[in-house]
């Protein structure tokens, strides 16, 4: 091919010799493949590959020091609590017996030893039901019922005393359950609430709107931590002589008020950010108010803020970690009592390693989800 | 064109009806559920507070604020001001609410600079820098900020004590103490000079609006940068060089088991700060991120066209629009950064939460105690969304 097509200059309008398949010449190695996403994502400028080679020495010997902690140098269980073999390490290996020794208390706190595939089972329904809602074929009305029956298995299994199951009082539950409680309880109550703050809000009655702004910037304006005190201290005297609600249900109460008034935030978002004539075209039609909210406004001003309440679901999951400070047994708390015990004090690092990875597992889940949603949401609007 | 006048009666207000006392007229059934919503919630609330009143006086709880002006005797490790047990509870409080600020407009500032970088980071054409910067994010903003802290806090009581304290850089100390900083001396010169610091940045300050004026009328831009530089940094260097140039510095020590001297940031605060900074630096590195995103890639173009330079495409094209989105959601950031400071409860530094939590417990004021939490947090929040609201109103578009 080159033999035929030297006489010809280049630049003229006869590059090719008719009848001869001429094939593109391939662009030069050094812009394509492998090599050339290197140069032009790690090496296109002094500048970026100094960046480069800074950030790949960091890494590497931060990934080196990581494993030769948590594996090569680590301790993985110990004979009865003789933490000595931890010790020795000073430093320089994680002990992870820490967690084989007490992964069961970290994860159901003191439930009663024989019980645990109680909590287990819950666990495992509770996730079950977190993929059922996600997913958009399940959309429809059947999900409350959903909710509704997991919920009071959930109930069941957790307090037994029916169907052959022992009684286990509230105060004995503990670690992931309560979590896991406490997170889907809230905003299973607060977002029906957040709903109608967010309506009263926008509404055209001027006692309502100003009650709900009230309760929307005054629990805006103050930290979940306040509430919680306010729950464990000052809800015993709100309450009339005798009568008495435990410590869980009045944290579940806080967590419900604080993520309502967010919610609320994030749902008026989304009834502003739709359009004026949708609201008209409703009325010209004669609907109530309550026949336009629920079958005109909601269903498209939800479908707006799925992906801001999902961020919001992901913050109050982690908010109930919070229950750590009134003394409520959650996930985190576990985590930290089970490190009082004096043979295992100073190995927080590891429980709070292991913890975190808990967490991140549910959160990273959601976040992706929300994610995912959000470009299947928008994709009529992508050109 | 008559399509463009408006019909005048549509001016008109529209003619009022009368009222009619009727279930199917709107403006009733408003009226009767307003009474009605009013109602509820007043009753509750009546209902709450009768109760209260009740479980008050059979517990033979009084109320008010009178525990304020009795003594303490609440030992609190670090304090802005002069602090003693002996001293009342009024200035224990304030004591806490000064650490709730020292914590969190440092950490406002700290997490602004780390998150803006991170943001940018994210942006940046080098795949691992903005790998890394994304992991980053993801991570941090995936787990509970009361784990980050009290991670952070277990890993800095893990350090080795202060006899075998790590010395990353010369008096720099790290233990299980706390971080150990060698600091200035403070004398009347420097006084002074941060005197003169200040008059110099008021000057720049008046002289930048006086040639803003003129270029307005003119059309000259002026420079700036010179008289800048010599008010507020000129000026300062020659007013403490008239006062003899002193300065020593205060290194910290080992002396026995302990340090002496230089500066002290203790563990709770240190941990304190750097799980708010990390925590926070996350979101707002998203936000910034996003802000940057917003600006139409053709402005970049635009302004590139009218032959500016790259650092006059940013600071006179890009940040101004992307200020605009960034702004309302930073606000949130710093509120919440405020507000999550309200962990240090957890643990052990003692900020207003805390120490309003320890009063209520001495003097089982339960109500005053949690009052006082809300009230100062309503006041700072306020506050910030005050002055961010300002902010935002001065770098908004301005319309028609």
């Amino acid at each position: 091919m080159s033999n035929t097509t030297t006489n010809i200059q280049l630049g003229t309008a006869v590059a090719r010799v008719p009848g001869e398949a001429s094939a593109p010449r391939k662009p030069p190695v050094t812009s394509t493949g492998f090599i050339g996403w290197l140069r032009s994502n790690l090496f296109s400028s002094w500048l970026s590959t100094a960046v480069t080679l800074v950030l790949l020495y960091l890494v590497i010997r931060w990934a080196i020091g990581f494993i030769e902690w948590g594996v090569i140098n680590a301790v993985w269980s110990v004979p009865n609590n003789q933490t000595q073999a931890c010790r020795d390490l000073e430093g320089a290996g994680a002990c992870w017996a820490v967690i084989t020794e007490k992964h069961r208390f970290i994860l159901f706190g003191t439930y009663p030893y024989e019980e645990h595939w109680r909590p287990a089972l819950v666990c495992v329904l509770f996730i079950g039901l977190y993929t059922v809602s996600a997913m958009r074929r399940f959309w429809r009305k059947e999900l409350a019922l959903i909710w509704a029956a997991t919920l009071a298995a959930i109930g069941v299994l957790m307090w037994g005393g029916v169907f052959g199951l022992s009684y286990v009082p509230q105060e004995r539950w503990g670690g992931l359950p309560i979590t896991l409680i406490l997170a889907t309880f809230g905003l299973a109550f607060a977002f029906p609430l957040a709903i109608l703050v967010a309506l009263g809000r926008r509404s055209q009655l001027p006692a309502i709107k100003v009650l709900c702004v009230l309760y929307v910037e005054l629990i805006r304006g103050v930290p979940l931590i306040s509430l919680l005190f306010m729950a464990s201290v000052m809800f015993p005297l709100f309450l009339p002589e005798g009568m008495n609600i435990d410590k869980l249900l009045r944290a579940q109460i806080a967590i419900i008020l604080f993520a309502g008034a967010y919610l609320a935030e994030v749902v008026r978002g989304g009834l502003q950010a739709l359009p004026k004539g949708q609201y008209e075209a409703a009325d010209a039609l004669g609907l109530s108010y309550w026949q336009k909210t629920g079958l005109i406004i909601l269903p498209q001003a939800l479908r707006l803020v799925i992906p801001p309440l999902v961020n919001t679901f992901i913050g109050f999951f982690k908010d109930t970690s919070l229950v750590l400070i009134i003394g409520i047994f959650d996930l985190l708390t576990a985590g930290k009592t089970a490190i009082i015990e004096p043979a295992w004090q100073g190995f927080g690092v590891e429980v709070y390693v292991t913890v975190g990875a808990i967490y991140f597992v549910f959160c990273f889940a959601m976040s992706k989800y929300s994610q995912a949603l959000e470009a299947e949401l928008n994709r009529h609007r992508r050109r | 064109m008559s399509d463009s006048t408006i019909d005048p009666r549509l001016l008109r207000a529209p003619p009022k009806r009368p009222l009619r006392l009727s279930w199917s007229d709107e403006r009733v059934r408003g009226i009767v559920w307003q009474v009605v919503v009013v109602g509820i919630v007043g009753a509750i609330v009546w209902w709450l507070w009768s109760n209260t009143v009740h479980n008050l006086e059979v517990r033979r709880i009084a109320t008010g604020f009178g525990f304020l002006d009795r003594e303490a005797g609440l030992p609190i490790a670090e304090s802005l001001i002069e602090y003693s047990p002996a001293d009342t509870y009024f200035r224990a409080l304030l004591v806490g609410l000064l650490n709730t600020l020292k914590v969190a407009v440092v950490g406002i500032l700290l997490a602004t600079i780390l998150g803006t970088l991170v943001g940018i980071a994210r942006l940046s054409r080098n795949w691992l820098l903005a790998k890394l910067a994304g992991i980053y994010v993801e991570v941090i903003r995936d787990l509970p900020l009361l784990l980050q802290l009290l991670f952070w806090y277990a890993i800095l009581q893990g350090l080795p004590g202060p006899r075998q304290a790590l010395n990353p850089a010369e008096g720099v100390f790290l233990s299980n103490r706390g971080l150990k900083l060698p600091i200035l001396e403070w004398q009347a010169a420097h006084s002074w000079t941060l005197l003169a610091f200040l008059a110099g940045a008021l000057g720049t300050w008046a002289f930048r609006r006086a040639a803003r004026a003129r270029q307005m009328q003119d059309g000259q831009p002026r420079r700036i940068w010179p008289v800048a530089l010599a008010l507020m940094l000129g000026l300062p260097v020659a007013v403490w060089a008239a006062l003899g140039a002193p300065w020593s510095i205060d290194w910290p020590a080992l002396r026995g088991f302990n340090f002496r001297g230089g500066m002290t940031i203790s563990p709770e605060y240190f941990a304190l700060l750097l799980g708010l900074v990390l925590y926070t630096a996350g979101f707002i590195a998203e936000i910034v991120r996003a802000g940057i995103l917003a600006v139409p890639h053709g402005q970049w173009e635009a302004a590139q066209a009218l032959g500016l330079r790259s650092g006059q495409v940013l600071s006179r094209i890009v940040l101004p629009q992307a200020l605009r989105v960034i702004v309302p959601p930073m606000t949130s950031q710093y509120l919440n950064l405020t507000k999550n400071s309200s962990l240090a409860v957890a643990i052990g530094y003692q900020d207003i939460v805390s120490i309003a939590n320890t009063t209520l417990n001495q003097t089982g004021q339960a109500i005053e105690g949690i009052a006082i939490i809300m009230l100062v947090y309503l006041t700072i929040s306020l506050s910030i969304s005050l002055f961010m609201n300002w902010y935002n109103a001065r770098i908004a578009l301005v319309e028609r």
